[in-house]
């Protein structure tokens, strides 16, 4: 049994240790919201947090996720309200969305970072796939997400 | 373990049955089912005003949408078109799938589930806009019945009905029930298109919030209690066999339920989850008769290519005129030879298919373009009638041609779900096997000649394809004379005025399955035609752009000149560029609307190649959805210049090399140019958009790398060439 956190809900899991974090949330803990693309850690579809910092879960054994915090798409918010999901919508950013979910969890993990990000920081953090080719369209969404909690920061004093 | 033997009989249908758009035309019976049997509940609560329209007495619209939405937004521009004509609340219209089950037994009353070429919103407006207006005529008339007064009184907007003698007002959910009872009207006039308030305007997508959230289920994501998971090895040489396999070598690993042999594929069934599967397929020790192809390569291919180049003659696409003399008067020449690779789609989602078989139904769930040819495949694969199978509509995680015709998967799945009745089955394709077992753009090889006269007008123009045929066993009515019809536009249907043309088409099939990429014929035909007549220009001299412009100058050419001078407009054709930063041009037609675009590159001294933006422009005719059409010119650019620079599938030994995004490269955020699109629709016709923006966008990149080096670029991808400036 290995003891999973993921979204703040404990789960423990019957799996062989080596299994990846990915088949483990798609299929054993049905949250499939995170995508396989590729299996080698190459398009970003799979993209999770794991204490914050994004992981491509598709090469993540669970046994290394056990005992940390796993962030998913699902746990980012359930009603779309999260800015950077707000964004995507502002500038209609999907077009198939296959890569979407793991394109997001990118720009969350960035964002954490890097509140106003530059387009190099984007360029560096955002290296996933998008086979439809919403590139313009996400640059253009993490821009406005930025500028949004930025202003509100500002609001805040 | 239990060992599934192959059945004599489906391997014959699986071997006569290529395409799944190829069975539908054999199989399916029309109507088998009354209609009225059929009513479903949700008619009850919501009546149905002709077959596309449901309202609810809460004012709800929905709409129902036949094709599938895989990116390009038709899953919100199919109900504009209806809703245009309804003149319903859009705020309170959604979208739904109409079912694929209710269409076959309705008489395909959906028209067409087919989603492809470029043709939902283009080939669908007429009959949807009808239904709509045909919806609002039975609204109205089943108000003005209710006040008992003529219709002519009454007018629909906004979802109500006002009798505007009286100012009395009844919404759409009051009168639905009613509407419904009425016949529907046959030719109810349509709206002038300057009348529009919905068409044309930007609508936010309906399928984008739950794009957001991860909410949407796509094929891959059907969960369904008990489910088993399969994972399959397809022989790597395409045309070769199962010999064995040593199945009890993976019986004791984790979760195997059963290894399933296919004729040319082996598939291994685990509980649980796919990892147990797709572990469980890699230690399966499997022996492949490789067949007859096995010693086929790229150089091999290219070799019998070039025996088509040199073939005396060939069938011919289009003559006008007379070469020899103009070649013989010629003052110049100019001859080259151009190439393009195999390539595959890589749809973001992979090949996946969950299918459930019981006695009673087949159930499947597919990312298909086309859920009819969906139920034609699952009927005879499972064998049984069309009316006992249901296939779940979903969205695809792309499409680009790849699973139109070609649905192997679904075949495949359930296969597979026969062998365990009353088990789900989840058949996921490995990232390995969708590159390997592609259906690919075919190879092209084509030499072009040209002439020009002593005043560097072009006198001539020659063009021999050499090419492979998408069509020629999939679709052989498009087979004429021997001439792929689709294979030689660009070509055959160029706008350009030579006085004298000559072209041909050497068809060359090899084992290697071709199939309809993104844009088909348009994406390396445009390549080689719009760089050739760069040439031409450079050759005699001239601007690019205005070289163009002097060959369309006949009205049939007016609406590609336009494109042409709005793209070159808006990109500042003449205006300087900064030090080093080159352009290229490059125009073209195809499914019905016009494209070009201008690229501004820059090589540095180690032949290193920036991109620093993209100006393409469109004249789709009408447009349903400004946004939607934004975003697939955006799209084809990634996809278009992702080719352009590193798509290349090479063949060794009868099989693919190439195996995933490592070297099967993809373009990714950081090597985006400024992307500026330019919708300039002119009306008076539907032009498509998925797949014209690809069109001109090689050419152009290509044509700016010549500005910038001096270098012609006559074979892609560009990542094979050193573009240090010579
Ligand atoms: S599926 Fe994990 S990186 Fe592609
Ligand atoms: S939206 Fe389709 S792959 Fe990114």
């Amino acid at each position: 049994m290995i003891s999973l956190t993921v979204n703040g809900t404990e789960h423990s899991v019957d799996v062989s240790s080596d299994m990846r974090l990915l088949w483990v949330l798609r299929d054993i803990l049905g949250l499939t919201g995170t995508k396989f693309g590729c299996g080698m850690s190459l398009c970003g579809a799979c993209t999770v947090h794991l204490d914050g910092e994004p992981v491509r879960s598709c090469v993540m054994p669970v046994s290394i996720a056990a005992g940390k915090k796993i962030t998913t798409i699902e746990g980012l918010s359930t009603d779309g309200s999260h800015p950077l999901q707000q964004a995507w919508v502002a500038h209609q950013v999907p077009q198939c969305g296959y890569c979407q979910t793991g394109m997001i969890m990118s720009a969350v993990a960035l964002l954490k970072k890097k509140p106003q990000p530059t387009d190099t920081d984007i360029n560096e953090a955002v290296t996933n796939i998008c086979r439809c080719g919403t590139y313009t369209r996400i640059r253009a969404a993490i821009h406005t997400a930025a500028e949004k909690s930025g202003s509100n920061n500002g609001m805040k004093g | 373990m239990p060992m599934q033997q192959m059945s004599r009989r489906s391997f014959l249908l699986r071997s006569a049955a290529v395409g799944g758009g190829l069975l539908l035309e054999v199989t399916l019976p029309k109507s088998s089912v009354a209609e009225t049997e059929q009513a479903s509940a949700q008619a009850e609560t919501s009546p149905e005003v002709t077959a596309w329209v449901l309202i609810r007495p809460d004012d709800t619209i929905i709409i129902r949408v036949a094709r599938v939405e895989m990116g390009q937004g038709n899953f919100t521009g199919l109900p504009m078109l209806v809703a245009e004509e309804l003149a319903c609340d859009w705020s309170k219209v959604q979208a739904e799938y109409a079912s694929t089950s209710e269409h076959l037994r309705r008489n395909r009353i959906f028209q067409t589930m087919l989603t492809g070429g470029s043709r939902s919103i283009r080939d669908s407006q007429e009959y949807l806009r009808t239904a709509g207006a045909a919806a609002r005529l039975m609204l109205t008339t089943a108000a003005a019945q209710r006040w008992g007064v003529p219709v002519a009184e009454c007018v629909a907007e906004n979802s109500l009905i006002t009798h505007t003698p009286t100012q009395r007002q009844l919404s759409f959910g009051a009168v639905a029930a009613e509407a419904a009872t009425l016949d529907i009207p046959e030719n109810p006039p349509l709206k002038d298109p300057a009348a529009w308030t919905l068409l044309g305007q930007p609508a936010a997508r309906f399928d984008i919030p739950d794009k957001v959230t991860g909410k949407t289920a796509f094929a891959i994501d059907t969960r369904l209690p008990g489910m088993a998971y399969a994972s399959i090895a397809q022989c790597p040489v395409f045309g070769g066999s199962l010999k064995s396999v040593d199945a009890e070598k993976i019986a004791d690993m984790r979760g195997v339920v059963k290894v399933v042999p296919l004729e040319d594929a082996v598939v291994v069934v685990a509980k649980e989850s796919w990892w147990n599967a797709q572990q469980a397929i890699r230690a399966l020790p499997i022996e492949w008769d490789f067949g007859e192809h096995a010693h086929v390569s790229s150089d091999s291919i290219l070799e019998f290519l070039r025996e088509g180049i040199q073939l005396e003659k060939a069938p011919v696409s289009r003559h006008e005129g007379d070469i020899d003399s103009a070649f013989a008067s010629a003052a110049t020449m100019i001859e080259a030879d151009y190439y393009a690779p195999y390539l595959e789609h890589a749809t973001m989602e992979p090949q996946n298919c969950t299918a459930l078989y019981t006695d009673k139904r087949v159930d499947v769930w597919a990312p298909a373009q086309n859920s009819e040819a969906t139920a034609a495949v699952t009927a005879e694969t499972a064998d049984v009638p069309v009316s006992r199978v249901e296939v779940h509509k979903v969205h695809l995680g792309g499409g680009f041609g790849r699973r139109g015709l070609h649905i192997e998967f679904v075949r495949q799945a359930v296969r597979i779900a026969k062998t365990m009745p009353g088990t789900p089955v989840q058949l996921i394709w490995s990232r390995e096997e969708d590159i390997q077992h592609g259906r690919y753009r075919p190879v092209a090889l084509v030499r072009m000649r040209a002439a020009l006269n002593a005043a560097g007008e072009p006198t001539a123009w020659t063009v021999r394809q050499a090419e492979q045929s998408i069509f020629s066993e999939v679709r052989p009515h498009l087979i004429r004379d021997g001439v792929d019809i689709v294979g030689v536009r660009t070509f055959a249907d160029a706008p350009y005025t030579f006085p004298n043309m000559h072209m041909e088409y050497a068809m060359r099939n090899t084992h290697v399955p071709p199939g309809p990429w993104r844009a088909v014929a348009h994406t390396h035909n445009p390549f080689f035609r719009e760089s050739f007549i760069d040439e031409l220009a450079h050759a005699a001299g001239q601007d690019p752009y205005q070289f163009r412009r002097t060959l369309l100058q006949t009205p049939q050419a007016s609406k590609d000149l336009a494109i042409l001078d709005a793209v070159a407009e808006a990109a500042g054709w003449d205006s300087p560029l900064p030090e080093g930063v080159h352009r290229g041009i490059a125009v073209q037609d195809s499914y019905g609307s016009y494209t070009a675009a201008v690229i501004e590159a820059s090589v540095n001294g180690t032949g290193e190649l920036t991109l620093h933006r993209v100006v393409v422009g469109i004249d789709c005719g009408y447009v349903a959805n400004p946004d939607s059409v934004r975003a697939q010119l955006e799209g084809s650019v990634v996809y278009g210049l992702t080719a352009a620079l590193y798509g290349e599938i090479t063949i060794k030994e009868g099989r693919v090399e190439q195996s995933n995004f490592h070297d099967y490269r993809m373009m990714r955020i950081a090597e985006m140019p400024t992307v500026e699109v330019l919708l300039k629709p002119t009306g008076g016709f539907w032009g498509g958009v998925g797949e014209p923006g690809m069109a001109p966008l090689a050419p152009a990149l290509c044509n700016a790398i010549f500005a910038a080096t001096g270098k012609r670029i006559r074979s892609l991808p560009l990542k094979n060439h050193d573009l240090r400036p010579a």
